[in-house]
C-alpha cells in the first residue's frame, strides 16, 4: 500500500528514544530567537537577555546496544540532521533504566 | 499502518441529535430515508451532509436565481466543484473563490493555509492546472493599542503568513486581491480566496462516480483527527468557547499538495481516472456520496484500506475527518497498476479503498461489518431546503451634506491615504511569491490582475471586489456595484468580462434582518450579471458570520474573470511621461454617502452609496476597452475606492510623477467634488497630441471626456474652482507607503 | 547547448528554467527527474528554485541526497557548469558544492520584489557576458536567502573574486538598504573556486522579457552558450 512504512520491529516493546538537538552556532546572526526575545519581554519577561531558537529531532531507535546507536547517529548528524556550517548539534540519550 | 477500532456508539438520544446540530424535521426526515434510526455514525453523516457549509441549505433558494448559462459555459454551475468557461482555440479556464473564515478566525496562519489548500483542489480536481491565486481579506481595525486592536494584527499577519506559505509553497503566484478593515470584522476575520487553472476542453474531469466495479482509490495525505466535524463548525457562530475548538482547525502540507497535484494531473493525462474528487469540508463522506450521487451508482469502502495516520480511530472520526490534501479516485477496471505507478513516483500514501456498485447506497464497512449504509442520492440531494424569513431594513435617510461641516482639504487627503483600506498593500503582497511561472504582466497593487498562461498563450485578467459599506446601506445597490466594479477593473487594464464566481459572507441567515440582506445582495449580484452578460459559474457562501456583538456588513465578494485578446492592450494605472494629458471620463460626479472620506475623516457610514447605471457603465467601459484598442490609451484607472484625488495621487505613486489639475464644476463643495465616488469613471492619460482626439472619440461614443490637466512634476496640483490646492508627490507616497508597516511594526499580543 | 533543469519533487521554478533556456537564450533544455543517477547528454545543469521536499529539516537538505545530485556533483568535478538558483543555490550549499550556507532572512518574512544587483566580476564563465561593475534587475522572491559564512570563508571568497553578484542600489552603491535579507557583504551569488559552479538567490527565470520587468537573465546563460 504505501511504499516506505518502515518494516516491523523486532523488539517491539524497547525501542530506543533519542533527541538530537540542532542550535545554531552562536557566531550565526539568530533573528529568530531575537524576535522571539522581544516577544518574551513584551509578554512580561523583563529578565530574559539571550534567546536562540533551534529544533529537536525525536528518534525512536530499534537498538539495545547505547555505543552502537551513537557510532551510527554521529555521521548521520553530521551529514543529514544538521548542517555543520551553521548548526551545532548535541545527542540526548534516555536516562538509564 | 494503523487500523480503526469499532468501539460501542453513543446511543441517538435527543440531546445528541441536537448536538450536531439536527433539528427535529431534518431528524425525521433522516427516519424517513432511511426506514430505521440511524446509527451514531450516519448520525454524523448527515449532520455534516446536511450543514449550511455543505448543502447550502437555506440559501439554495436564493442561489437559483444567478445566471448560469452562456455560450463560453462548460459545466454547471454548483453541479461541479468549479466553473468551466471556455477561452478560445479548444483551451478553457476552470476557477472558484472560496471562504475560510471561522477557521482563519481561530487559527489564522493554519485556517488561511488550508483555505489555499483547498481552493487550488477544487481546480485540479477538474483537469485543470491551477495558474494563479487571488484573495480578499476583512479584519476589524488595526489601528492602535486596544486588545481588539492587536488581536486584528494577530489575524491580519498570521492570515497573511499563512497564504503566504502554503502559495509559495506549492509554486502558485497570488498576484492580486483586495485587504479591508472595518469595525464590522471585529471577531469575524473574512478570508476568501480564488483560484483559476486552465485547461483544454477534452481535458475536463468529472467527478462521478461511474462504471460498476469500478476501483476506488483513496489517494494523498493519511486520515488523522484534523478538522473534526469543520464544516458543522463553520455553520455555528463563533463565541468564546469556539477558541477551545483549536482541534477543529485543519493543519495543510503545501509540499503533500505540490506532489499530490502533479500525480493527479499526470494521471488525469492517462485513461485510467473515471472520475474524481477531492476530499474537502466532510473529507471522505462528501466526496464518496457525492461522487455515487452524480454517477447515479453506489459506493462501497472498507475503512479498513484507508490509510490512517493515528491509531484508535473510529469510523466516526474517520468518516468526518478533514485532514487535508486527500482526494477520491474512480479508477477503470484494469488500469490500477497505472493508478500505483504514479502514487508511487511522486511518493504518496493511496489505497485501493471500495469499488462502484449499481444499488445507489454508500456503504461505508470495516472488514465484514457494514457500519454505514445511507442512500447517496438522498444524502447529497435531499437535504432540507429552506425558506427563510425576512425583514426588511428601512434604508437610511440620504446624506445631508449641509450637516457635513467644510473639509480641511489639503490634511484630508493624506489622512485618506495613510487609512489602512486606502493605504499601500505592499507590506501583504511582498510575502506572496507574485512571480512565479514568469507570467505576471499587470501584478498586486495594479487594478486588476494580468496573467500571461504561456502553454495556451491566453492573457488572462482577474479582480476580486466588493464595497461592503456601500452593502451595509443598500445591499442591493451595493451588490450590483461590486459586480460593475469588477467589470471597471478589468476594463482599466484592458480585459472583456467573461464569468464571475461570488462569496457570499453574511450573518446568522436565521436573523430575518441578516437574510434580507443576502437575499437583497443576491438579487443585486444576479441583476448585474445579466446586465454585464457574465454567467455565475459557481461560488461558495459563509453565514453564520457573527459574534455577539453584531454580525459583519453584508459582504458578497465577486470574483470576475476575463480575457485581453491582444497582448499590446495590457494597460497599468500609473502615469507614464511628463506631459501627458490627464482625462476624467465620466464626469465630475456629486455622490458622497457611503465613501471612504465620510468614513475615515468624518467617521461616518452614513446616506445612500451612489447609484449605478448599468447601460452608462457599460457604455463608458466598452469606449475605454475601444480606445485601449486604437493604442491612444498610456494609462487607465478606475474611479473607486476615495474618488478623483486619491485616484491621482494614487497614478503618480509607482513613477514618483505628480500632475496639474483644473476642475471647474457648477459649484460643488471641495470635499465632494474631489472625494465623491459616483460610478462609471475612469482616469486615462494620454500623449498631449493624442488628448483633443481621445476625448472626441468618447464623447462620440456618448461618454463624456475632458482633459483636466497635465502629468509632470514632484507635486500634485489640483484648481477645484477657485480652491487651489498643492501636495508633495514624495510626503503622500511616504505616508501612503508606511501606513501599514507602521501600524504591523506594534505588538500583535 | 543541451541543459539539464533537475525536477525534485516540490521544485517549482523548473519551467520557467526551460523557459529561460529556450526562449531566452534559444539553446536546448529538458527536465531531468531527480531519481535519474546520470546527466548523459547535457551539457549544463539548472538547479532551479522552488520548495524541494517541502523545505523540510533545512531548505534542500533533502534533495541533495538524491541520485541525480551525486551525478551532478561528480559532473561539476569535471568541469560540467551547473547553476543553482534561490533553492538550487541551497541545495548546491547543502551537497557542498559552494561553500557557506542559506538562512532565515534577516527581516524573518518572505520577501518577493525586484532587487538591482551589481555584477562583481565578468571574469567567470556565467558573468562574461556582462561588464563588471553592470547594474543589473533580477527579481527575488525568497524566506531563506541570507548568505553566510564564517570570516576565513569569506576573506577566501572576496580573494579569489568568487562573488560574482552583490545586492546594490539602482546606482550601484552596495548598502544595507538594497540588502533584502541580511546577507553577509550583501553577497546575491557566488562560485566555486573553479569558477564552474555558480549559485544565486534572484530568479533570473523570471527575467527573459522586459514584459516581465527585465530581461537581464538572459545574459547570464548566453555567458555560457556564446563562450
Amino acid at each position: 500500500m504505501t511504499s516506505y512504512a518502515p518494516p516491523d520491529s523486532a523488539f517491539p516493546f524497547f525501542l530506543m528514544k533519542i533527541r538530537v538537538l540542532v542550535m545554531p552556532k552562536s557566531s550565526v546572526l539568530d533573528p529568530q530567537g531575537v524576535a522571539v526575545r522581544n516577544a518574551l519581554t513584551q509578554h512580561g519577561l523583563d529578565s530574559v537577555r539571550e534567546t536562540r531558537v533551534g529544533r529537536i529531532i525525536e528518534l525512536e531507535l530499534d537498538v539495545t546496544d547505547r555505543t552502537a546507536a551513537e557510532a551510527a547517529l554521529h555521521p548521520v548528524c553530521r551529514d543529514l540532521l544538521s548542517n555543520p556550517v551553521i548548526e551545532d548539534y548535541s545527542i540526548e540519550f534516555p536516562a538509564a533504566q | 499502518m494503523p487500523l480503526p477500532v469499532i468501539k460501542p456508539e453513543p446511543a441517538i438520544t435527543e440531546e445528541v441529535i441536537a448536538k450536531h446540530g439536527i433539528t427535529s424535521e431534518e431528524y425525521a426526515r433522516i427516519l424517513s430515508i432511511l426506514g430505521r434510526t440511524p446509527n451514531f455514525t450516519e448520525l454524523g453523516i448527515f449532520s455534516v451532509m446536511w450543514s449550511e457549509h455543505c448543502s447550502y441549505k437555506n440559501t439554495r433558494l436564493e442561489l437559483k436565481k444567478f445566471p448560469t448559462t452562456g455560450p463560453r459555459v462548460l459545466g454547471k454551475a454548483g453541479k461541479e466543484n468549479a466553473g468551466v468557461i471556455d477561452v478560445g482555440d479548444g483551451w478553457a479556464v476552470a476557477f472558484k473563490m472560496e471562504s475560510h473564515n471561522h477557521p482563519s478566525a481561530v487559527e489564522p496562519f493554519q485556517g488561511a493555509a488550508t483555505g489555499v489548500g483547498g481552493i487550488i483542489r477544487d481546480i485540479f480536481t477538474m483537469g485543470a492546472r491551477p495558474v494563479f491565486l487571488l484573495n480578499s481579506l476583512r479584519f476589524g481595525n488595526i489601528d492602535g493599542d486596544s486588545e481588539a486592536a492587536r488581536t486584528n494584527r494577530r489575524l491580519f499577519d498570521g492570515v497573511v503568513s499563512g497564504i503566504a506559505h502554503y502559495g509559495n509553497c506549492i509554486g502558485l503566484p497570488t498576484i492580486g486581491g483586495e485587504v479591508y478593515f472595518d469595525e464590522s470584522y471585529q471577531g469575524n476575520p473574512l478570508v476568501n480566496v480564488f483560484c483559476l487553472g486552465v485547461l483544454k476542453h477534452e481535458q475536463i474531469a468529472r467527478g462521478a462516480a461511474k462504471g460498476l466495479g469500478n476501483p476506488v482509490f483513496y489517494v494523498g495525505a493519511e486520515t488523522g483527527r484534523d478538522g473534526l466535524a469543520g464544516a458543522a463548525f463553520a455553520s455555528r457562530e463563533l463565541t468564546e468557547e469556539s477558541k477551545e475548538d483549536r482541534p477543529a482547525v485543519q493543519v495543510g502540507d503545501p509540499f503533500k499538495e505540490k506532489l499530490l497535484l502533479e500525480a493527479c494531473l499526470e494521471l488525469l493525462a492517462t485513461d485510467a481516472v473515471a472520475g474524481i474528487q477531492d476530499m474537502g469540508a466532510a473529507g471522505l463522506t462528501c466526496s464518496t456520496c457525492e461522487t455515487a450521487s452524480r454517477g447515479g451508482t453506489g459506493v462501497e469502502i472498507d475503512l479498513n484500506l484507508v490509510p490512517l495516520r493515528e491509531i484508535g480511530m473510529t469510523p466516526y472520526e474517520i468518516m468526518l475527518s478533514e485532514s487535508q490534501e486527500r482526494m477520491l479516485i474512480i479508477v477503470h477496471k484494469g488500469k490500477e497498476a497505472i493508478v500505483r505507478g504514479i502514487f508511487e513516483k511522486w511518493e504518496l500514501p493511496y489505497g485501493e479503498v471500495g469499488r462502484v456498485t449499481d444499488d445507489g447506497m454508500m456503504r461505508v464497512k470495516v472488514g465484514d461489518e457494514t457500519v454505514v449504509e445511507i442512500p447517496a442520492a438522498s444524502l447529497a440531494d435531499d437535504g432540507p431546503v429552506y425558506h427563510r424569513e425576512v425583514e426588511a431594513i428601512p434604508p437610511p435617510p440620504p446624506l445631508d451634506l449641509a450637516a457635513l461641516p467644510e473639509t480641511d482639504v489639503v490634511a484630508a487627503l493624506p489622512a485618506m491615504l495613510g487609512d489602512p483600506n486606502l493605504a499601500s498593500k505592499q507590506w501583504v503582497f511582498r510575502q506572496y511569491d507574485h512571480m512565479v511561472r514568469a507570467g505576471t504582466l499587470v501584478g498586486p497593487g495594479g487594478d486588476a490582475a494580468v496573467f500571461l498562461e504561456r502553454e495556451s498563450g491566453k492573457l488572462l485578467a482577474a479582480t476580486s471586489d466588493c464595497n461592503a459599506v456601500y452593502c451595509a446601506l443598500d445591499p442591493r445597490e451595493g451588490a450590483r456595484i461590486a459586480v460593475a466594479e469588477a467589470a471597471r477593473n478589468l476594463a482599466a487594464v484592458g480585459a472583456t468580462p467573461l464569468a464571475v464566481t461570488d462569496n457570499l459572507n453574511f450573518g446568522n441567515p436565521h436573523k430575518p434582518r441578516n437574510f434580507w440582506q443576502l437575499r437583497e445582495s443576491v438579487e443585486g449580484l444576479a441583476e448585474a450579471c445579466r446586465a454585464f452578460d457574465v454567467p455565475v459559474t459557481g461560488g461558495n457562501v459563509s453565514l453564520y458570520n457573527e459574534s455577539p456583538a453584531a454580525a459583519i456588513d453584508p459582504t458578497p465578494t465577486v470574483g470576475m474573470v476575463g480575457l485581453i485578446e491582444d497582448a499590446r492592450w495590457v494597460t497599468g494605472a500609473a502615469w507614464q511621461s511628463a506631459g501627458d494629458a490627464v482625462l476624467l471620463i465620466g464626469g465630475i460626479g456629486s455622490e458622497l454617502g457611503g465613501s471612504h472620506f465620510l468614513k475615515i475623516v468624518h467617521g461616518k457610514k452614513a446616506g445612500l452609496p451612489p447609484r449605478i447605471d448599468f447601460e452608462k457603465e457599460i457604455r463608458t467601459q466598452n469606449a475605454v476597452r475601444a480606445l485601449i484598442r486604437m493604442g491612444l490609451v498610456r494609462s487607465a484607472h478606475d474611479l473607486a475606492d476615495g474618488g478623483l484625488l486619491v485616484a491621482l495621487a494614487e497614478c503618480g505613486f509607482s513613477t514618483g510623477l505628480g500632475a496639474s489639475i483644473q476642475l471647474k464644476t457648477e459649484g460643488l463643495r471641495t470635499d465632494v467634488t474631489l472625494f465623491n465616488e459616483t460610478q462609471s469613471r475612469f482616469l486615462i492619460s494620454t500623449s498631449r497630441g493624442n488628448a483633443a482626439a481621445v476625448c472626441a472619440l468618447f464623447q462620440w461614443r456618448g461618454v463624456e471626456a475632458l482633459r483636466i490637466g497635465s502629468v509632470g512634476g514632484e507635486t500634485l496640483e489640483v484648481q477645484a474652482d477657485a480652491v487651489a490646492l498643492t501636495w508633495s508627490m514624495p510626503e503622500l507616497k511616504s505616508i501612503w507607503s508606511n501606513a501599514i508597516p507602521q501600524r504591523m511594526q506594534s505588538p500583535t499580543s | 547547448m543541451r541543459f539539464a533543469v533537475i525536477q525534485f519533487p516540490g521544485s517549482n521554478c523548473d519551467q520557467d528554467c526551460v523557459r529561460l533556456v529556450r526562449d531566452g537564450a534559444g539553446a536546448e533544455a529538458d527536465l531531468l527527474w531527480h531519481g535519474t543517477p546520470s546527466v548523459e547528454g547535457f551539457d549544463a545543469v539548472i538547479v532551479p528554485g522552488g520548495f524541494s521536499y517541502g523545505d523540510y529539516l533545512r531548505c534542500g537538505a533533502i534533495a541533495r541526497f538524491s541520485p541525480v545530485m551525486r551525478a551532478v556533483a561528480e559532473a561539476a568535478g569535471r568541469g560540467m557548469p551547473v547553476l543553482g538558483v534561490c533553492n538550487g543555490f541551497q541545495i548546491l550549499c547543502e551537497a557542498g558544492l559552494l561553500p557557506g550556507a542559506l538562512v532565515r532572512n534577516r527581516g524573518l518574512r518572505f520577501v518577493c520584489a525586484p532587487q538591482w544587483l551589481r555584477v562583481e566580476t565578468s571574469q567567470s564563465p556565467f558573468t562574461n557576458n556582462l561588464r563588471t561593475g553592470a547594474v543589473i534587475q533580477l527579481p527575488i522572491a525568497h524566506g531563506e536567502g541570507c548568505y553566510f559564512a564564517d570570516a576565513p570563508t569569506l576573506a577566501s571568497l572576496n580573494a579569489n573574486r568568487q562573488v560574482l553578484l552583490r545586492y546594490c542600489a539602482e546606482d550601484g552603491r552596495i548598502t544595507p538598504e538594497s540588502n533584502p535579507n541580511g546577507s553577509l557583504e550583501n553577497i546575491a551569488g557566488i562560485c566555486n573556486r573553479e569558477r564552474n559552479v555558480f549559485g544565486l538567490m534572484p530568479h533570473p527565470d523570471r527575467a527573459f522579457e522586459l514584459r516581465l520587468g527585465s530581461a537581464d537573465g538572459i545574459a547570464i546563460i548566453k555567458s555560457l552558450t556564446q563562450a
